[in-house]
């Protein structure tokens, strides 16, 4: 537990001094920001552009925005916050591997799992605590500018989209322990993404690869069943175990 | 006293594909000794190193530190082991305090203990008053520190790959006083192609060349192995010697007043009795001792 507890102190004294967590924190609070922003801007965006518009023979009537316009924009930009988180840890394994600066803590003792592990969690937990931040100002705003209780499922929905997040993390952990590079690590991303996404097309097992929790912003107008999503839910994080136990197998043998 | 073995390496072998780079190596490594590992670029100095701390699988053979078996990737035996890589590398956002107190707690020392431990080391590597983050470190720095994280878990064998290789003499000259001076708690084994730093502190060492080990033993032994025949004249006037280079043959005039000869089987006492026959007297007359650089060409040239 010493052992951890002192890597897992690096990690996070890393994400500190690197800047890393305060790029992160000024991106989930904006997105946070921007969500009921852009809602709350949109007919006045509309009157802006209606001139224009008309111009070429469309007519603007008023623009209804409610907390669904809010929530709907919370799921567009979501994905783009999970990118630049995964960009930004792309190298969390790869970098230590090329520097060799992990040779001298192992060479102390430190049990490879503790590495491994300490790595993921501190992703985790920031991609987590990101979620929670993009998620509780969105939700403040809505309630304070709307009625947050218009839209349905919104929470599940949102559980949906940060477990598909820790699904690509410990992707992310699993290209690394192959990977010696972060432009190969975010080609493996790429290529996992890419191989959920090519499964998905098949009607018979679009409801048990991760990216249909993509889908679950379908939820929110309530026209859909939550009991849809589970298999996904489940087999994902079946996955993220898997994984993650596979990852320490072939780290423990890999050459630093 | 018993003569306890922290380093046993028997009959190791490692190739790198279709390259061989280590065939059958064996050597010892006695307790409290300081080791020197002496070999050119590419001997595979920093392979063997590796192999001892689990860090490359090697083909066949084993190893044994203080007696416990060393297994490629999740190695138990590295804490017995203190590792100074060739170009240390430390995690450049954190101040040397703060690595070192890191490195005490992964080696399962509690707070206040690394601490305490990473001041003292500090201060013994002249760190002391460093505050700055490692980021700004020169080379010799780099070195320094390199070696107090080694010691941090107080290692039984101080594994150190060639630490002077890129230092200037200043720089030089403190690592090898840092190694020599932690002799009396640790054994150190060091790899290096600089032949005076051997002389100056290792106690024992061994040649590799070519994957194996050319030569092995104490200083002394090492010299004894390839014990020069060759005897130096020093006379008092330049005629003495010129007239004595006409009188012995395969005698060489080396300066005005000094021949250097190879007695072959007639040893020191022919030259002696010639001197005396013809009444010369000398300054000095001395067996030549090779050097560990003569020894070392001789060993990579045969």
């Amino acid at each position: 537990m010493k052992q951890f507890a002192a890597f897992t102190k690096k990690e996070i004294l890393e994400q500190l001094r690197t800047g890393r967590l305060l790029i992160l924190i000024i991106i989930f609070c904006l997105f946070g920001i921007m969500n009921p922003v852009i809602a709350k801007m949109t007919p006045w965006m509309m009157e802006m552009m209606s001139e224009q518009l008309a111009e070429s023979g469309m007519a603007i009537t008023t623009v209804d925005v409610d907390a669904l316009t809010s929530w709907v924009q919370f799921f567009k930009n979501m994905p783009m916050a999970l990118i630049v988180f995964l960009i930004l840890f792309s190298g969390i394994f790869t970098t230590e591997y090329q520097k060799g600066t992990l040779i001298n803590v192992v060479t102390k003792g430190l049990k490879r799992w503790k590495i491994f592990v300490s790595k993921e969690s501190v992703m985790m937990i920031i991609w987590t605590l990101g979620c929670l931040t993009c998620y509780g100002i969105t939700f403040g705003y809505n309630a304070y500018f709307w009625d947050n209780s218009v839209v349905h499922n919104v929470f599940f929905s949102a559980v949906c989209f940060y477990l598909f997040g820790l699904w690509l993390i410990s992707v992310l952990g699993l290209a690394s322990v192959f990977c010696n590079s972060a432009g190969s690590v975010m080609l493996a991303l790429g290529a996992a993404f890419g191989a959920s996404y090519l499964l998905g097309l098949f009607p018979a097992v679009k409801e048990y690869v991760p990216s249909y929790l993509l889908q679950a912003p379908n939820l929110l107008t309530g026209n859909v069943d939550v009991g849809d999503y589970l298999w996904s839910v489940l087999i994902l994080l079946a996955l993220i175990v898997m994984q993650s136990i596979f990852s320490v197998v072939v780290f423990n043998k890999k050459n630093l | 006293m018993i003569n306890v073995n922290i380093l046993e390496i028997s009959h190791v072998s490692k190739s790198f594909g279709s390259n061989k780079v280590i065939k059958d190596l064996c050597f010892t490594v006695p307790e409290h000794s300081v080791f020197g590992f002496v070999g050119q670029n590419g001997a595979g100095k920093t392979t063997t190193m590796k192999m001892a701390l689990g860090l490359l699988r090697a083909d066949s053979g084993e190893i044994l530190v203080n007696n416990e078996k060393v297994c490629f990737g999740e190695n138990a035996a590295n804490r017995f082991i203190g590792y100074l890589p060739d170009v240390p590398e430390f995690y450049s956002f954190m101040t040397p305090a703060e690595y070192l107190q890191m490195c005490g707690q992964i080696a399962g020392m509690n707070r206040e203990d690394a601490k305490e431990k990473s001041w003292q080391l500090l201060e013994l590597v002249g760190l002391g008053s460093v505050k700055k983050r490692i980021r700004g470190f020169s080379r010799g720095m780099r070195q320094r520190l390199g070696i107090a994280q080694a010691l941090m878990n107080s290692p039984k064998l101080l594994i150190c790959d060639e630490p002077t290789s890129a230092l200037d003499p200043v720089g030089r000259k403190e690592i090898l006083d840092i190694l020599h001076s932690v002799k009396e708690h640790t054994t150190v084994l060091f790899s290096t192609h600089i032949l005076s730093d051997v002389e100056r502190i290792c106690d024992r060492i061994a040649f590799l060349h070519e994957g194996s080990i050319a030569l092995n033993g104490t200083l002394d032994e090492i010299r004894g192995v390839r014990r020069s025949e060759r005897i130096e004249i020093e006379f008092f006037r330049s005629e003495d010697a010129q007239r004595f280079s006409g009188l012995y043959e395969g005698c060489i005039q080396t300066e005005a007043a000094k021949v250097v000869i190879s007695p072959g089987g007639r040893g020191m006492a022919s030259v002696m009795e010639m001197l005396l026959q013809n009444n010369i007297s000398v300054q000095r007359l001395e067996q030549l001792e090779p050097t560990l650089e003569d020894l070392f060409l001789e060993v990579v040239q045969n």
